[in-house]
């Protein structure tokens, strides 16, 4: 039996970007949400909570474009392409916020402008995405193995609704972050921002899931179609019930459940888009097998992600295991 | 942006980019390897001074290492955005490798930089030592599978085509290994060293025209100019063999480095001059007969074959490679010349005690990184009109985006690294500024961890005293 190659660098190339989604996006949702801490030392405290960890859940998105170069130059050349304008403003916009990082404790007086960086490159980072996204999602022409359209394509109300939902989910995670990791003052006020993102959150996803089906009439069969609708109605059923149990965390004042519960919501969305994808890479122009490289450029790499992915993997546990603690606002764990 | 079509524009943005890139980890790939030096020499000698040369220079390696990080990101997705075509053809050889050089340095961050950053107390010595050895490795890996994509586009090997046009690998290990790879590798590798050194070198100066009594800054000084007088000279022998290797397989290159547009026997060796690439000719040129034959063919009547014999359209640029070229080996003997004068000095006793000697060293402190950026423009540029050398075209290359889109991303990068890379730049001459003290603090206690991987090393429980 041979293995079908380009179906499991499929699974990897979309367990690393939701890896990335997931991990960078409430440590972006920190950043989003620098302007509405009051006191440097509530943003000290903030920051703290991400800093050990924010490089390794980037990284996830150079695996994710260098995954895609390697086993989908295809669909990487094409996507690139096309959402260009989106991408350099991410790109712009995280080589902002990455070295606030380290700058930020470098200087007395121009730290502010480093709070600034970290809050503005956070907040255009999320917007670059869901619109990279949302763009991803209506479509892309393509012809001779080229991306065919304008590089203004990708801006419509729909990808403005969908850069503007992922800004706010990315501040869902990070509150609902912060509610676990800070106490105090800090933590209170990530209770006032959750209780506000989260509905939102919620009604973002609504009104997404229900534009989608217009966009193209395979989402509409995707989604609708009887007898099919009964395998894929769990997933929005599923979102309703994270949906309350994330509201009824909140409530409760629980410290742990609201994060989960959030990074269920875009657990599920991710298992949505593949749900409206598959087997298109770029919808609707280009199969993952369309995509794939050979098999064994595809088999070369698979040798060493399947000994370092286990092994960065289990890294990664560890470490958020050893920073599991409440954070301070001066460095460290406790 | 009237007179510059798409194609120029993303060329500019590229060598923007990757230039602007470039001189970090040349710049971290030589100083991790000499953190583990000194670290282990601490090990080894038990002296104190040691450790804080570590902390010192520690300070500076986070702050470069935060940067390459995040000018790297924007590597990653250059291809796809300014080269969609070159992603789709060549994707299948280079993204694996490429896969190789992110997987490796992800580990390297996950596993090894957070101990090296924070770790001492909290791993012991010995342990610590190894960490700063894997990083070392790390960085070395990153050099490894990077310039073996770029010696493939140089010298393709190992490759053949299937039906969609792309790239596709017969010979994984001939792909690896191209003709022109080992010469590259070590040529660069040595590049990163000697950089380093110089940078290290110029520190050392400035604290020693201050305070020529300063160990931490006699020792820097010293280790830097041993570096200079040894790797100095192999450097110099391992360019001309990459040289003589690229005679051999770029031969159009070699040709415009020299400045002949005509064959020649007997070539002699044209020090300076301004090519006119429009009349074929160097004006001005002040050369000495026989050397050029000498040193590409080591005979004294050998033929050099003249950019006349290739067709206009693959001729590289003679302009640029001409005086990229010359700067390179222009900086490349003053290095050399810094490095024999301080063996003069060494042996005379006076290192520490000739402050012109520290001054010369001061100015030449950002040699390494003018001559890094020299020798990559001139392997580039003068590997045009090709990006995949004799096979796949740099204007065949482009992604169909246009012209305005890219001019604008141009300008949006420029003004961004510039505000970025000179504010990290400032933080780190501020540091360099600083003496390095007895007992120098390592990284602050009172910030927060940072760049660099995920690091649980500071937080590992700290062993009880007295075991």
């Amino acid at each position: 039996m041979s293995l079908d190659l380009p179906m499991i660098w499929a699974a990897l190339i979309a367990f690393a970007v939701l890896a990335y989604v997931v991990l960078d996006g409430f440590d972006l949702g920190v950043g989003i949400l620098f302007p509405f801490m009051r006191g440097e030392a509530a943003r000290d405290e903030a920051m703290n909570s991400v800093a050990p960890v924010w490089d390794g859940n980037e990284t996830w998105l150079v695996l994710g474009g260098g995954g895609l170069l390697a086993v989908f130059p295809l669909a990487y050349s094409i996507i690139m392409s096309a959402l260009y304008a989106p991408i350099i403003v991410m790109l712009l916009a995280l080589a902002f916020r990455g070295v606030a990082f380290e700058f930020r404790w470098k200087t007395k007086r121009g730290k502010f402008l480093w709070d600034w960086a970290f809050a503005f490159g956070s907040t255009m980072a999320g917007f670059a995405q869901g619109v990279a996204l949302g763009a991803l999602v209506q479509g892309i022409p393509v012809a001779n193995r080229a991306y065919a359209g304008g590089w203004w394509d990708w801006l419509t109300p729909f990808t403005l609704l969908t850069g503007v939902a992922l800004v706010i989910g990315y501040a869902l995670l990070g509150s609902t972050w912060l509610i676990w990791k800070a106490e105090g003052q800090v933590q209170r006020r990530a209770y006032d921002i959750a209780f506000w993102a989260a509905p939102a959150t919620l009604l973002l996803i609504g009104v997404v899931s229900l534009w989608t089906p217009f966009l193209g009439p395979i989402y509409a069969q995707r989604w609708f179609a009887w007898p099919q609708i009964l395998l894929v109605v769990p997933v929005p059923l599923a979102v309703l019930g994270m949906g309350f149990l994330l509201l009824k965390g909140l409530t409760a004042r629980r410290e742990v459940s609201p994060f989960l519960a959030s990074l269920s919501l875009f657990v599920l969305c991710f298992i949505g888009l593949g749900i409206s994808f598959f087997p298109y890479m770029v919808p609707h122009s280009v199969t993952i097998r369309d995509a794939a490289a050979p098999d064994n450029s595809l088999g070369f790499l698979l040798i060493g992600a399947s000994v370092l992915v286990p092994i960065i993997l289990a890294y990664t546990v560890y470490a958020y295991w050893v920073f599991r603690g409440k954070v301070n606002s001066v460095g460290g764990y406790h | 942006m009237d007179g510059f079509d798409a194609l120029t524009l993303a060329r500019m943005q590229f060598a923007f980019t990757v230039s602007a890139h470039i001189i970090f980890p040349a710049f971290t790939i030589g100083l991790a390897s000499y953190l583990a030096v000194l670290n282990g020499l601490r090990l080894w000698t038990g002296r104190e001074v040691f450790l804080d040369l570590f902390n010192y220079w520690k300070k500076i390696f986070a702050v470069t290492f935060g940067m390459g990080v995040v000018s790297g990101i924007v590597m990653s997705y250059q291809f796809g955005t300014n080269w969609s075509v070159f992603s789709d053809k060549v994707g299948p050889v280079i993204g694996p490798l490429m896969g190789y050089e992110v997987l490796s340095a992800f580990f390297l961050e996950a596993g090894f930089l957070g101990v090296m950053l924070f770790g001492r107390e909290r791993v012991g010595p010995v342990l610590h030592f190894l960490a700063c050895l894997m990083v070392a490795l790390g960085t070395f890996m990153s050099a490894f599978w990077i310039l073996a994509v770029n010696s493939w586009m140089q010298t393709p090997s190992g490759h053949g085509v299937n039906e969609a046009g792309q790239f596709i690998v017969n010979d994984w290990w001939a792909v690896i290994f191209t003709a022109s790879f080992p010469y590259r590798l070590v040529h660069m590798v040595l590049a990163a060293y000697l950089t380093t050194a110089f940078v290290v070198g110029a520190v050392g100066a400035l604290h020693l025209l201050r305070d020529k009594s300063n160990e931490a800054a006699r020792i820097m000084f010293s280790m830097a100019m041993w570096m200079a007088a040894i790797v100095a000279p192999i450097q110099i022998l391992a360019g001309d063999q990459h040289g003589l290797n690229t005679l051999a397989h770029q031969p159009a290159k070699i040709a415009a480095i020299e400045g002949h547009f005509e064959t020649v026997s007997a070539a002699p060796l044209i020090l300076f001059g301004i090519p006119d690439a429009a009349n074929s000719r160097i004006d001005y040129s002040v050369s000495i007969p026989y050397l050029g034959s000498l040193i590409l063919t080591h005979t004294l009547d050998g033929t050099i074959r003249g950019l006349d014999t290739w067709p206009a359209d693959e001729r590289p640029p003679v302009g640029i490679i001409f005086w990229s070229f010359r700067v390179m080996v222009g900086i490349g003997m003053l290095m050399l010349g810094l490095g024999m004068w301080s063996l003069w000095l060494r042996w005379r006793g006076a290192l520490y005690d000739t402050p012109l000697m520290h001054r010369a060293a001061l100015l030449m402190g950002p040699a390494g990184f003018a001559a890094v950026l020299a020798g990559w423009i001139t392997t580039e540029v003068g590997r045009q009109p090709w990006t995949v050398y004799g096979l796949l075209r740099t204007a065949d290359s482009v992604s169909p985006v246009d012209a305005a889109a890219v001019g604008a991303s141009l300008i949006a990068f420029i003004v961004v690294y510039f505000a970025l890379f000179g504010s990290g730049t400032f933080y780190i001459l501020r540091l360099m500024n600083k003496a390095p003290e007895r007992h120098e603090a390592g990284l602050p206690h009172d910030e927060p961890i940072r760049a660099g991987g995920i690091m649980p090393a500071p937080v590992l429980p700290t062993p009880p005293a007295g075991e």
